[in-house]
């Protein structure tokens, strides 16, 4: 979060990750902001006959937006793997049923601990002001530095 | 319904309806295991394209979230007298530990109330040892959610499936 740390690229380190590629996420980075995107397919759908996105999509989703912001603020430069911060537990607020379009996710870091991070997302389609999930969740950090790290 | 009913046809019925429907359920590899009143087993076999952390081979958190939700729906609809569309309305997940790399996932869920509006299911996401869980989960579903044909199934599906049931009453009368 320093002024001077060259932010890292957070779309590459999530297109390294085999199941972001899977759901088709990617990373808008502006500055010092990221918005992530699940671009619709088929495949994310649960619902057939509505249509609606899968909840495990959303939930999936807004779990990959949380550690991205993360990785966002914490990471040094080359953001790899192992810095990858791990879910401890997420609770997943449904709101709408998820339309067969792209899904917008943004993070905030409520606080962060020194091993313990709480992130709140939240994932809307159309209109920022409705969105269609809403997750708050915590973390493990795991420094890159921590080999016992676990 | 009683626990008897649910027979091997019941589950290929379910593979059919709640699995091969599913598009993400597909994708997945999903895989109805075992059946009975209230209570679904599923599965998830492990493959490359699922990783969450390249580094490892571990399978990312939200592929057991799709699991465990999609388990916890099929443990409601078990649950209820008549099928009815049904969305989740929230889902908690407590991550225990990493999954094991090259193991499938499994899912036991259990829908322990049901009430007018809303359902009740907890479930647990394993390798082989439920007792030894890789995830748990609470979760609400809200019951008669929308408007729409009660499960997303196929025309043909759905014709299959009343036979099987209007087969199924003429057996008990």
């Amino acid at each position: 979060m320093s002024e001077k740390k060259t932010p890292p690229d957070i779309n590459a380190l999530m297109q390294a990750i085999p199941y972001a590629r899977f759901l088709g996420i990617t990373v808008d980075q502006r500055g010092n902001e990221i918005t992530t995107v699940m671009h619709f397919k088929e495949e994310l759908i649960g619902n057939p006959v509505l249509p609606a996105l899968h909840g495990g999509t959303i939930g999936a989703f807004l779990e990959t937006t949380a550690i991205a912001q993360l990785a966002f603020e914490f990471s040094e430069g080359d953001a790899a793997g192992s810095a990858l911060p791990k879910p401890i537990g997420l609770t997943i607020d449904y709101l709408r049923s998820g339309k067969p379009v792209d899904t917008y996710g943004r993070a905030e870091i409520t606080k962060q601990g020194r091993r313990v991070a709480t992130v709140r997302a939240e994932a809307w389609q159309d209109d920022r002001s409705r969105p269609i999930a809403a997750a708050h969740g915590h973390f493990l950090l795991k420094p890159a530095d921590d080999p016992a790290g676990s | 319904m009683t626990d008897d009913e649910i027979t091997e046809e019941h589950i290929a019925l379910m593979k059919d309806v709640l699995i091969q429907h599913v598009p993400h359920a597909r994708a997945l590899g999903m895989n109805v295991v075992n059946a009975k009143r209230s209570e679904a087993w599923l599965s998830v076999p492990y493959d490359e394209k699922l990783v969450g952390n390249p580094e490892t081979g571990v399978i990312h958190g939200g592929v057991i979230t799709s699991l465990l939700d999609n388990a916890c729906g099929i443990a409601v609809q078990l649950a209820l007298p008549a099928r009815m569309s049904i969305a989740t309305l929230d889902l908690r997940l407590d991550y225990m530990k990493p999954a094991t790399p090259k193991l499938d996932l499994t899912a036991h869920t259990h829908c322990y109330k049901v009430t007018t509006n809303i359902a009740f299911v907890r479930g647990t996401a394993y390798h082989t040892d439920e007792d030894d869980p890789i995830a748990t989960c609470v979760g609400t579903f809200m019951l008669a959610a929308n408007r729409a044909v009660p499960m997303p199934i196929s025309p043909e599906a759905a014709a299959e499936a009343m036979k099987f049931l209007e087969k199924n009453k003429g057996d008990k009368a």
